[in-house]
Formats: C-alpha cells, sequence, structure tokens
C-alpha cells in the first residue's frame, strides 16, 4: 500500500509575521461598497470602530474573517476589507465556529443583529457559549427587525409599537449581557454606537480574548426604532470604566447587566481568563501540523492498516 | 452455486444480549473466510419489545438476509411464538428447555431443547452463548475460534468472565454433539479471512480515506454510527468531530470548515436532513463542498425510527429553495459505501458543489463481511481549483491585502466551465466575500448596488454550467443479465443485492428470465443510456421501498418513461428475494401491476 497521492501542493501554514510600520492604514480595511445602510445608522459607528479596531491591533486583512448572518447589520462583511462569509439568517455563529475550528490561527469575528443572533440563531448563541470558542460576537442590537421594515425583535421592549405588536409587545425582551455570562461567554460587554472610542476598546478587548467574547452594540434604528433612539440612549449609557467596575466579579457584573432605564452600563461587564477555548482544549489541533484546512490529506498506510485489522 | 447458504436467527427483547450474540458468530464466519450479511429488526425502546437479529452466511457473496432460516434461538417465548411457524423441514430450533414451549411447527423441524439452568448455573445471559455454541457444533464448525472469540469479547471483564463463559460454552458444545442431529452440510472455510464492517462504519472509513478532517453530527438514528466511529477515531486520525446542537448547526459548521479548506461531512437521518437543508442551498450558493449522509429511515416525521425505508429521494432531490448544482448518489452496500465517498469528495471539491449521499438502515445499520483488500485507503484525492496560502497566487500578488477591493482576484469569475478557482480564508491577495445573497464576480452582492437581470443570469448560468460536465464523470447504469430478457427490474440504492437474488431464483426455480438496471448516481442523471437500455426492455418493473414510486416518478420526470409495473415495500423492513419473485410472477400472469408484498415475519 502506497501513500495516499494528492494532486493538490503540500500546504505550509502561513507565517502570520507580525505587520510593518506602515503597512497598514485604517484605509486598507475600506471595503469596496459603500454601506447601504440609512444615513445616520448606527451600524456605521461599528464598522467604523471595528475597521479601526484591527487597524491598531495590527491584523493583516487576510488573517481575519468576518461572518455574518442576514439582516440589515449582516451586510458588514461587504463593507470591509477582510475575508468574509455572509450566511444565512441566525446562521453566522455556526458557520464562524467551523471556520475557527478548522483554520484556528484565522481571526474570526462574528457580526448580526439581535434578530438574527438572539432570535433565530438562539441555539447556536446558547451553544458557543458553553464551548467557548474563541471568536468574536459582535451584535448590532437595534431592538427591532429593520431589513422586512419594522417588526418586533426579541429584544424589544415590553409595551413596544412595532408593525407586528400595533398595540404594543406585550413580550418581554431577551436581556442578552446575563444570558451570556450564565451561558458561559468568557467576555461579555455592551457598546453603543454613540460612543465610538470607548467601543473600539472594547472591541480590541473582544478581539484579543481567548475564549467567546460577546459585544452587545446599542446600534440604533433611526428609521423604524422611535423609541430608543440616540436621543434616548446619550443621557443614559454609563461607561463602566469611568467608575471602577471590578469585570471579575461574578455578581456585581450581573447587577450592571440587568441595570436598564434611568442608567444603562455599557463597558466590560465580565470577564474571565482562567477557562481554555475550545482550540485550546481540542488535542486534534495540537500536533503541530497547524490549521486543519492546510494539513495535507489521505490515511498512511500503518493507520490504514490499523483501520483494517479493527474489522477482522 | 454455493455450498453452504444457512441464516440464524436470534431473537427476543431488548437488553436480553442479541447483539453480543451476533457479533460472536459474525466474527467466527468471517475469520473462516465465509461472506455474510446481518440485519437486526429492532424497535426504538431499550428494554423489552422484541428484537431479532438474522445473520446469514454463505462461501458466495451475500447480499441480504434471504428467505428462510436454518436456526432459531428463542431467547423468549414471544420470539418462539413468532418464528418457529416460519420455519421448514431441516430447520431447527435451540431453546431453553425449562421456560420455553416450542408450539406448533412444521414437519422435519428439529426441537432441540438445552438444560439451560445445568449448564449455565446463574449466568443469566448464558443461555445465549450456549446456544451459539450448540449452533457452531450442528453446522461443523470447531470449538476453537468460539474460545477465540470469546476470549476477545470479555477481556475487559477479566479471566473469571472468560473462563466461565468458555466452560458454558463447551459445556454447550458437547450437549448438542451429544443430543442433536447435525445439518448435513459442514460449513467449508473461505479463501481467506474476512472483516466484519457496517455501512455506519464503512461511511466514516471511505470519508477518513477521503482526507475528511471536520466531522460534525447530532445523533439520529440510523446515522450515529458513523458520529461514533469518528468520535472513537478522531485523536488517532486528526479528525475534528463535534457533537452539534441540532442539524442546522451541523451542517453550517460543516460549510464554514468547508470553507476554510478542510474536506468535511456529516451524516443524519431524514429528520435532521431536513433541518440542513436552507445550509445545503448556502453550499450550493457560495460553492462550497461538502458531503451529507442521509440514512434514511421509515418516514414521515419521527416515523419508523428503526425501520428502513427509500422514502427520502425526493427530499433530497428537492433539499433547498431555488435551483443550483448539487450531486446525489445512492450507493448499493457497505463496501459500496466505503468507494463512493473518495469519489464524491473528489467530485464536490471539482464542481464546488454539495455531495449528498442516500444511504439506509438497511445498509448503515447492517453488517457485512469484507475482504480486506477492498478496503483501499490509498485513493486518488482532487482537490480542484482551489487556492491555499503556498500555492499559486500567492507570493506574486502585488497587493497582498487586495482581491475585494481590487478585482486583483474574482471568486466567483464567469469560466467556461463555471468552475472558479477557489482561495480559501488567509491566502494573501485572494481575499473576498462568500455571500448567500447573489453576487457578482468577485462576490459583491448585487443586491448591494442595483438588482441587476444581466448579472443575475450571468451567475445562475455560471453555477449551473459546473453540471454540464459531471455526468462524463460518473459511470452510466449498465444492464445486468441478458440482453433479451423477459422483464427487467429496475432499483436504486441498496435494493441492488436481493434484486439479484430474486433474479437468480427467478430463472432457477421459475424458468422467468429477468434482467436488472441498478441506479447508483442520481443526480445527474444518464438520461440517454438509461432511455436506451430501458427502450428495449420488453416488461420493465421498478422496486424499491416506499409507497409512492419515488423512484419511479423521478424516472418518469428525467426520462419520460413510465414502467410497466411496481414493486413496492414500505412497513418499515426490507424485501427479501421471494417478495419479488413472487410479485415478478404475479405481473407477468397480468394480474397486477403493482405488488406490495406482505412481511411474513411479525418483528
Amino acid at each position: 500500500m502506497q501513500q495516499a497521492t494528492e494532486t493538490a501542493p503540500t500546504i505550509q501554514p502561513p507565517v502570520a509575521a507580525p505587520a510593518q510600520p506602515g503597512e497598514l492604514t485604517k484605509d486598507t480595511y475600506k471595503g469596496k461598497i459603500h454601506p447601504d445602510w440609512c444615513p445616520g445608522c448606527g451600524d456605521f459607528s461599528v464598522l467604523s470602530a471595528l475597521q479601526t479596531a484591527l487597524f491598531e491591533l495590527g491584523l493583516k486583512p487576510h488573517q481575519v474573517a468576518v461572518v455574518s448572518g442576514i439582516g440589515c447589520s449582516s451586510n458588514l462583511p461587504g463593507f470591509i476589507n477582510t475575508y468574509g462569509m455572509h450566511t444565512l439568517h441566525g446562521r453566522g455563529l455556526a458557520v464562524g465556529s467551523g471556520l475557527k475550528l478548522a483554520n484556528h490561527e484565522l481571526k474570526v469575528i462574528c457580526t448580526g443583529g439581535d434578530g438574527d443572533g438572539y432570535g433565530i440563531g438562539g441555539n447556536h448563541f446558547l451553544h458557543i457559549m458553553r464551548r467557548n470558542i474563541d471568536l468574536t460576537y459582535i451584535v448590532m442590537d437595534n431592538q427591532i427587525y429593520g431589513l422586512t421594515t419594522g417588526q418586533v425583535s426579541p429584544t424589544s421592549v415590553k409595551g413596544m409599537k412595532t408593525k407586528t405588536t400595533p398595540h404594543g409587545s406585550v413580550e418581554n425582551p431577551i436581556n442578552p449581557l446575563p444570558l451570556a455570562m450564565v451561558g458561559g461567554a468568557t467576555y461579555v460587554a455592551r457598546a453603543f454606537s454613540g460612543k465610538q472610542k470607548h467601543m473600539v476598546e472594547i472591541i480590541k478587548g473582544a478581539i484579543q480574548h481567548k475564549g467567546f467574547a460577546l459585544v452587545d452594540v446599542f446600534s440604533p434604528c433611526v428609521t423604524y426604532n422611535k423609541d430608543n433612539t440616540y436621543q434616548w440612549f446619550n443621557p443614559r449609557v454609563k461607561i463602566l470604566e469611568e467608575q471602577g467596575h471590578d469585570p471579575t466579579n461574578f455578581h456585581k457584573a450581573m447587577d450592571k447587566a440587568y441595570m436598564w432605564g434611568d442608567e444603562i452600563p455599557i463597558g466590560l461587564v465580565w470577564k474571565r481568563t482562567d477557562l481554555p477555548s475550545l482550540e485550546e482544549l481540542e488535542p486534534v489541533l495540537h500536533d503541530g501540523s497547524g490549521p486543519l484546512a492546510y494539513r495535507k490529506l489521505g490515511i498512511p498506510e500503518d493507520q490504514a492498516k490499523e483501520l483494517v485489522q479493527e474489522l477482522l | 452455486m454455493a455450498t453452504v447458504d444457512f441464516a440464524i436467527g436470534i431473537g427476543g427483547e431488548a437488553g436480553q444480549g442479541i447483539a453480543t450474540p451476533g457479533d460472536i458468530l459474525a466474527r467466527i464466519f468471517a475469520r473462516r473466510g465465509l461472506h455474510l450479511n446481518a440485519y437486526n429488526a429492532y424497535q426504538s425502546i431499550i428494554r423489552g419489545g422484541h428484537t431479532f437479529l438474522t445473520i446469514r452466511a454463505s462461501d458466495e457473496p451475500v447480499t441480504n438476509m434471504g428467505d428462510k432460516l436454518d436456526v432459531l434461538i428463542p431467547l423468549n417465548q414471544d420470539a418462539m411464538d413468532r418464528h418457529l411457524r416460519l420455519l421448514r423441514s431441516g430447520a431447527c430450533v435451540i431453546f431453553d428447555a425449562e421456560k420455553l414451549k416450542p408450539g406448533e411447527h412444521a414437519e422435519g423441524v428439529q426441537l432441540c431443547p438445552m438444560p439451560m439452568k445445568q449448564l449455565c448455573g446463574t449466568n443469566k445471559l448464558g443461555g445465549n452463548t450456549v446456544a451459539i455454541a450448540a449452533t457452531l457444533q450442528m453446522i461443523g464448525i470447531e470449538f476453537e475460534p468460539l474460545e477465540q472469540v470469546l476470549t476477545r469479547q470479555f477481556k475487559k471483564k477479566g479471566d473469571a468472565v472468560i473462563t466461565e463463559n468458555v466452560n458454558m460454552a463447551r459445556a454447550g458444545y458437547e450437549y448438542a454433539a451429544t443430543n442433536f442431529k447435525p445439518f448435513p452440510v459442514k460449513a467449508p472455510r473461505g479463501a481467506k479471512p474476512l472483516g466484519v464492517v457496517t455501512g455506519n462504519q464503512a461511511v466514516a472509513l471511505g470519508g477518513a480515506a477521503a482526507g475528511v478532517k471536520f466531522y460534525a453530527a447530532y445523533p439520529m438514528s440510523p446515522s450515529t454510527g458513523v458520529l461514533m466511529w469518528m468520535a472513537a477515531h478522531a485523536r488517532q486520525l486528526g479528525i475534528m468531530v463535534r457533537q452539534v446542537e441540532d442539524e442546522i448547526g451541523v451542517m453550517n459548521m460543516v460549510i464554514g470548515a468547508a470553507h476554510a479548506g478542510c474536506r468535511a461531512m456529516c451524516a443524519t437521518s431524514g429528520g435532521g436532513f431536513a433541518l440542513m437543508t436552507e445550509a445545503i442551498g448556502m453550499a450550493g450558493m457560495i460553492e462550497v463542498p461538502v458531503v451529507c449522509v442521509d440514512v434514511q429511515r421509515a418516514g414521515p416525521a419521527t416515523g419508523v425510527p428503526t425501520k428502513t425505508e427509500q422514502g427520502d429521494l425526493w427530499q433530497v432531490l428537492g433539499a433547498a429553495q431555488g435551483d443550483f448544482p448539487k450531486i446525489i448518489v445512492a450507493p448499493s452496500s457497505q463496501i459500496d459505501l466505503f468507494k463512493t465517498m473518495p469519489e464524491l469528495f473528489n467530485l464536490v471539491d471539482k464542481y464546488q458543489c454539495p455531495g449528498l449521499v442516500l444511504a439506509d438502515l438497511l445498509i448503515s445499520e447492517g453488517t457485512s463481511s469484507v475482504d480486506p483488500d477492498e478496503l483501499n485507503f490509498n485513493v486518488k484525492i482532487d482537490r480542484g481549483e482551489i487556492i491555499f496560502p503556498t500555492t499559486s497566487g500567492n507570493g506574486e500578488t502585488k497587493n497582498p491585502f487586495g482581491g475585494c477591493n481590487d478585482n486583483a482576484y474574482l471568486r466567483y469569475k464567469n469560466t467556461e466551465s463555471g468552475i472558479s478557482p477557489r482561495a480559501v480564508p488567509g491566502v494573501p491577495g485572494h481575499i473576498h466575500v462568500a455571500a448567500t445573497d447573489e453576487h457578482d464576480e468577485d462576490g459583491t452582492l448585487i443586491s448591494d448596488e442595483f438588482t441587476n437581470p444581466t448579472k443575475r443570469r450571468m451567475m445562475v448560468e455560471k453555477r449551473a454550467r459546473k453540471m454540464e460536465t459531471v455526468l462524463s464523470r460518473i459511470p452510466a447504469p449498465k444492464l445486468f443479465g441478458p440482453e433479451n430478457a423477459q422483464v427487467t427490474l429496475v432499483g436504486w440504492g441498496s435494493t441492488e443485492g436481493v434484486i439479484r437474488e430474486a433474479i437468480a431464483k427467478l430463472a432457477g426455480d421459475e424458468g422467468i428470465v429477468a434482467n436488472h438496471l441498478h441506479i447508483k448516481w442520481i443526480v445527474p442523471f444518464h438520461v440517454d443510456e438509461v432511455n436506451r437500455i430501458l427502450g428495449r426492455a420488453k416488461h420493465v418493473i421498478i422496486v424499491e421501498n416506499n409507497q409512492s414510486g419515488q423512484f419511479a416518478r423521478y424516472l418518469r420526470s428525467e426520462t419520460g418513461f413510465n414502467a410497466h409495473g411496481h414493486i413496492r415495500k414500505y412497513d418499515g423492513e426490507p424485501f427479501m428475494p421471494h417478495h419479488i419473485v413472487n410479485a415478478v410472477k404475479e405481473q407477468l400472469e397480468g394480474k397486477a401491476q403493482l405488488s406490495v408484498p406482505a412481511h411474513e415475519i411479525l418483528v
């Protein structure tokens, strides 16, 4: 028996050399297409913050993959110059998980909206957290379904009138932060499109964090959500980093995560670094042969013999 | 002709240990070089109910459970009552003399009561071991192979358990030698020792041979065996194996891994496949090669989880909305499953599309002997036009951060073949977005500019064009048997073996000359060749395991051909050769155009 033949050449794992000074500018991350969001949409701020974060971290565009679901905010991968996937409604995290596990040297950033992530994709959200896969999830939470022109979302507040709740929503919204904390996320933060500089730091922290990081961003929908506007958020949001909040204290973090009303905290709510990521726990990734995606295929003769032997 | 062809049935309730004696017998036969097929009829319960394992062995290849039982081993009265009446002259029943009463039986059936209490003492499951020892004695197999297999089987439980079982077995063997009449022909030895494999193992082995590096699944009978094999071998073979929250997550994860550059696959059954279908459309749209195995079970909905059916054909044909290329194949046996996986991976890599495998409970959970030399892991691996970080394009690019924003690389280039070179994430200078929205050659969503009918048409046609050359790369179906037969039987997937055996019986016992057209590759379909063959056929009967004639309807839609008759079975149990023989006779006599054979065994 011979070694399996392979027509594709043997692949060497890419060397992730650090960016040279001047090699990257913020414009490097600019996508080909100008965003098709409504003027004033909070998502512009998130895109810009993400581009700044990538630039400041010196990450080369081809070493980053931005994976989204479907929705207004999920159009983001088309507007940023990195590898991208624009998947199915609610499936960004599942596809992103597969991508990350197959090439754990890529920086994978999943983006999407509240309906995409907390509604139709809710099951993947729950399970990626307990797995602690090392990727960053940025949710542009506008508390409304925008692309379908204004229906109630899982984070719409009780009483909110939308096209599908004309008499006001009678359901309670999801609060993604406590959910993420008990779900096992190891970096849980909130940002606001009106505080872009702060958001850059939050996203940088999320990307650098080894494990699953959730950044829930208040990203107002200026067209369909007339309740939770910039004007509504501006006086309410309070930056946790300015308040001396200790993100490693679970109970205090939980108190902050639940706050809503006149004062709404933004910033890093909860973080733990004592849990390994799935990639660190998975022995298959640690035999020194680089990402799974680049490995040579085929079963060597000695292994083939063992497999056949089991059947005899 | 086969020197011997005998079948042993072991029946009892779940939890009585039916599987272990089945495994022991299969190992002994295969090591002796005998071919075998084992089929377990069971129910979706962990304890109780009725489970019936049929293991058939011969010195010729065995593809199905056959028509008769030679040895019945009932472990409870229920199994005795259900099966004894079906035994014919020459068969025997081996049972616990103190616990079970034989009841009515045909003349010439040998009753073999055994004093189990005396032979086994307090060991409650010992009766199984004693009964198989008696069976082996009566079919002329020496005691040593049983001793060896028992030693291997109980290795983990320690020497005391091994000794106890070997002693019980020896007592049973000797008791049979003294008290029962052996079978007239002794089991011969085959040319070389054979292995034993289930279809689920074969799928996993085939995937491993193809170079699968990522396997994800959600447990679902009857496909779970693939996941368990993969999990058990993951670390040894360097395969990432994940049990995912649901089948939606499974397929999406597999697509993510495949997009990264892995060969990635999953297996499920019809219900799980239903959850995967939207994502299968994504694989079609973003042109990512993935393989998914649908191990069909009796549907719809939860259906009969432990019973077989060929009822998912139209589900798989129609998987996902819209038009896009996909390749669908229905292997016919365990070894065929093994060999098909690397072939299919080469095709989906070349054509950058999903590949779907239609298996079913019968072959996937069913066990077959296998010639170890047929398990060739030295398979051709052709990844098609794929660009990895250090292959072509890398280093020569002027802008390592280009692709997406400078058109240096067009992921969905509108080529003549429809196949566009595929760069995986991480390659400098080839940045692009893989989007499920309709997109332009560079990956830009056409809805992000203007929804442009010309571009839309161009991209639909680019993807569709890929299918034009697939057909030349898959073998056309061939007619088996004499060209000018009275009747042509058409089947697909797992029925190949049983139809062939029915044809031999028709020729031998009934003087009816039949031939067989078996279809393995479903999409694309060899329309011209099938039309040519069926156009010459005198009387065409389609045989399939479903109620509505799913394949008959597909054949008609592709070829315009209307069959003369149909044999369909949808009671959860597989065809036995005589079901087909009797139905063909009935139809040739003009008594019916649709035959639905009754399954005589109540399992």
